[in-house]
């Protein structure tokens, strides 16, 4: 591994930090409102961060072409984000305040998120609160009308808004009826079905994009002044996660292949409340919202091998083990410690339910105070899922739980402007690496992809407009013709193999090692075995991978085929990123560093930074560029939430 | 268990259909009904044909992509989304016959997968809030009533999968353009555009070729999420309130 001796220019504004976004826009060049129709934006992903950035690029003026692979921008996986959205609106009078807010995220991130980032993430958060409400999502409300919170993991405070179990679904299709409103006013050309498989780079600019039409099989070339990825986490690398099946990473790992950096790959946030998997033919996991925290309360026997109904295991043989070792956020503790403690006590034998890989998140005495009427009004919808899955009534046995892989903290570096290192290329929402560091607070998701595609990227890529020269390339471009070549020679590779095995079972066979090596703790060795077996799960994909169908069809072997070689590619480079980092911190656990409690340790002095990796080609290590982080507002300490 | 499932399988839309016969074995109780398609899809690979083609993603049930008429009811005997329906719901030596949504406005893509994008343009016709971005007042200077919000939330539960479609022997949309036209109207936000809004939809409906209700109810039987036909009665009602005082 080589460590380039490159700066990276973050363009993060001079001043006090509450001063600093303020006076940023002040600076931004503007394009003049009659100029923007001039500009043309292609948007990557409906999400949240997509869908609100198209629609507001839309009615700004700028031409935008927005692509999903779904058959509707509002099918995009923001939609499944359960528990609520975090604002520091202070509405409970319980002392929140946009300081406790950025200090509460920074420290959530065990400190390796940008000071300058977070802060504006913050600061922003009252203003998405006001703009879905203003588009009719039904927030839930205090019967005098004004709006209700709850809290989240992570906080001693009630910010979060919320609309029952459902806030994901409602808050995208606030933006996606945002953004059918500018295609009913021609703003925003929809492209569904439709997969991105190249960047196009030209004169060092991003211009355009390689598309595959997902139902005729046709390669496209879009160009534009500017690309911005909103492609969403690559936490689907695991096999099982809780992201839906179409999530993936190629849109971000081709940018990555022509020179994007890949920023912090290993920090991925694996979420305590998930139910369990039943069996090998599983596709997905499906994730309790950490709502539940609020109300349920997480418990194992304290005897290993205690194979009794919870009913017959008596109080004081029972060990609600967040309570007694953090009581001052007891159950709500942050993600990573919840879903350590989990992973801890099933190690010692004491996990529930037939795999014995569960703990208890247990309603008895919420019911008891509050009647099973309460809990119903408030988790209706979530007990009814699972009952659905398990076939267990939560209401009368508690619900079991164990940690499975959810968001992906890492992603494509960017700048303050959330730009990426190369110009033109705009990475927002989960797929940039910005504002959680090493670990994710609840709720904190979706105001990022708001916050990035409402406030945030409609000012700065006017500046990017305004400052260079406006590149008249069109598509006959030559870069456009090579980046088509690469897409169209991938496409055939896949189809000609013609082996034995199906992608899927590729797919599975990555996510064992990558869960095993890489997921809730890792070791030297443990990365070590896995950076030298990676390698040859892909040379055996392309020698014995079966792709049915042809090219100029609907084909869903080949979509499989084509995102699973990526999620092979950038598994090894999770790996590689988790074994340069000696240190732990939050959603990255390396064993050799622990207090003696069994907490994360970090080194500030030597890993204070944010790692990027330059690609070589696949078959080269990549380089490493380091961004410092640079803390000024607040003091590095020790994340205690006992 | 083993099962014998009949599915539908056209290559496009143009091409007749079929429906074809296949084994599924050792079936687990717990498993859903898509990953039992999965198991059946890499056993196709591995044999060289093409696997089935269903819309699938979150795979549960709320990003209403997945859906399929199972043994004649839209989504299977347990009224979730498929991706929710699991195999418990079935006992072995069962036969299962999986069917595309059937409606003229889904025109059939391939197999189980329709084309739903009839939906997206009754929204864009006027389902949504004219408000721009940066433009909206401080949140709690518009106070609405719980009832309502909690009214406007049911209906704002719309996954848009598209089942009360193909439960309807119209293949009426009206369960769905109802949902939305009922949650703005109950909201003060949706006020200023409330006549237009609903004319603009249902007119976006028609011209879809979607269906007039007739009443049959099979629409809230299937759904999902529970939208209640009431939502039809209250866009009949806006849409009479906006036809006579003029939008």
């Amino acid at each position: 591994m080589k460590v380039l001796e490159e700066t990276l220019d973050a363009r993060i504004p001079d001043g006090p930090i509450d001063q600093k976004w303020t006076r940023h826009q002040g600076e931004l060049k503007l394009v003049a409102p009659n100029n923007k129709r001039k500009y043309s934006v292609i948007v990557v992903g409906t999400g949240l961060a997509g869908g609100s950035a198209a629609a507001t690029l839309a009615e700004l003026g700028y031409n935008v072409r927005s692509f999903c692979y779904q058959d509707s921008p509002r099918r995009a996986h923001s939609i499944a984000a359960q528990g609520g959205i975090n604002a520091c609106k202070n509405y409970q009078n319980d002392g929140d305040s946009v300081q406790r807010f950025f200090y509460d995220t920074i420290k959530g991130g065990d400190f390796r998120s940008r000071e300058a980032n977070v802060y504006r993430l913050t600061e922003l958060s009252t203003n998405i609160i006001d703009q879905c409400v203003a588009q009719g999502v039904p927030f839930a409300r205090e019967y005098g009308g004004t709006l209700d919170n709850r809290s989240f993991g992570g906080a001693q405070v009630s910010r979060t808004f919320y609309a029952r179990g459902q806030t994901g679904q409602q808050l995208l299709l606030g933006c996606y009826q945002a953004m059918m409103r500018q295609v009913n006013a021609g703003k925003i050309k929809m492209y569904p079905r439709t997969e991105m498989l190249e960047l196009v780079i030209a004169n060092g600019r991003a211009i355009g994009i390689i598309t595959r039409d997902m139902v005729t099989g046709k390669i496209e070339k879009h160009c534009a002044d500017a690309v911005v990825l909103a492609t969403g986490g690559y936490g689907n690398v695991f096999y099982l996660s809780t992201n839906a099946k179409g999530c993936n990473v190629t849109a971000a790992f081709r940018a990555y292949q022509q020179g994007a950096y890949f920023a912090n790959p290993c920090y991925t946030q694996i979420h305590p409340t998930c139910i369990p998997p039943h069996g090998e033919h599983q596709s997905k996991l499906t994730l309790m919202s950490e709502s539940l925290r609020n109300d349920g309360r997480v418990w194992v026997p304290i005897k290993p091998g205690d194979k009794r109904h919870p009913d017959q295991i008596p109080e004081n043989e029972r060990d609600y083990y967040l309570e007694r070792l953090y009581p001052s956020y007891g159950n709500l503790a942050p993600r990573d410690i919840s879903s350590r403690a989990a992973k801890k006590v099933c190690d010692e034998g004491r996990g529930v339910g037939p795999s014995g890989v569960g703990v208890y998140l247990d309603f008895r005495d919420a019911i008891n105070r509050l009647g099973q009427k309460t809990i119903a009004a408030k988790y209706g919808n979530l007990f009814d899922m699972y009952q659905r899955i398990t076939d267990e009534d939560p209401y009368k046995v508690p619900m079991r739980i164990y940690p499975a892989s959810h968001y992906t903290m890492g992603g494509l570096w960017v700048d303050y402007n959330l730009m990426s290192n190369i110009p033109g290329l705009f990475v927002i929402g989960e797929a940039n690496f910005s504002d959680h560091g090493a670990n994710r607070l609840g709720a904190s998701a979706l105001l990022q992809g708001l916050v990035d595609g409402y406030f945030v990227l409609p000012y700065t890529i006017g500046d990017y407009f305004a400052r260079f020269k406006k590149l008249d390339a069109g598509i006959d471009h030559p870069e456009f013709d090579q980046a088509e070549a690469r897409a169209k020679d991938r496409v055939r590779t896949l189809l000609s193999i013609n082996g034995k095995r199906t992608p899927d079972s590729f797919h599975r066979e990555l996510g064992k090692i990558v869960w095993d090596k890489c997921g809730m703790a890792r070791n030297a060795d443990g990365l070590r075995e896995a950076i030298a077996k990676i390698p040859e799960i892909r040379q055996e994909f392309w020698e014995n991978v079966k792709v049915t169908g042809s090219g100029e069809e609907l084909n869903i072997a080949l979509e499989q085929a084509g995102r699973v070689a990526d999620f092979i590619e950038l598994g090894e480079l999770m790996c590689r990123d988790a074994l340069a980092r000696n240190e732990s911190c939050g959603g990255h656990f390396r064993e050799e560093y622990q207090t003696e409690e069994g907490e994360a340790l970090r080194d500030d002095e030597n890993f204070c930074h944010v790692s990027n990796w330059k690609s070589n080609g696949p078959d080269a290590e990549p380089d490493l560029v380091i961004e410092p982080l640079v803390f000024e507002h607040v003091e590095l300490a020790t994340r205690s939430y006992k | 268990m083993n099962l014998t499932l009949h599915i539908w399988r056209q290559k496009g839309p143009s091409d007749p259909g079929r429906m074809v016969t296949y084994q599924a074995k050792d079936v687990s109780p717990d498993q859903s009904f898509l990953e039992m398609l999965d198991v059946l899809n890499e056993d196709l690979i591995l044999r060289g044909e093409d696997p089935v083609v269903f819309d699938h993603d979150c795979r549960e049930g709320i990003c209403g992509s997945c859906g399929m008429v199972i043994n004649g009811v839209a989504h299977g005997p347990e009224q979730t989304t498929t991706c929710q329906l699991h195999m418990r719901s079935f006992k072995d030596g069962d036969s299962i016959y999986i069917e595309p949504w059937r409606a003229d406005p889904f025109p059939v893509i391939r197999d189980l997968m329709v084309d739903r994008s009839a939906f997206d343009r009754v929204i864009s016709a006027g389902g949504y809030v004219s408000i721009n971005t940066g433009s909206a007042p401080e949140a709690n200077s518009i106070p609405v009533r719980k009832e309502d919000a909690d009214l406007a939330f049911d209906s704002a539960t719309c996954i848009g999968c598209g089942a009360c479609v193909a439960a309807c022997k119209n293949a009426s949309a009206m369960l769905f353009t109802s949902a939305k036209v009922a949650q703005l109207s109950r909201l003060p936000q949706g006020q200023v555009e409330r006549k237009r809004r609903v004319l603009n939809m249902v007119e976006q409906m028609d011209k879809e070729g979607f269906g007039n209700c007739s009443n049959y109810q099979e629409c809230e039987a299937v759904c999902p999420k529970g939208i209640s036909t009431q939502n039809i009665t209250v866009m009949n009602r806006e849409y009479l309130r906006a036809s006579l005082s003029g939008a």
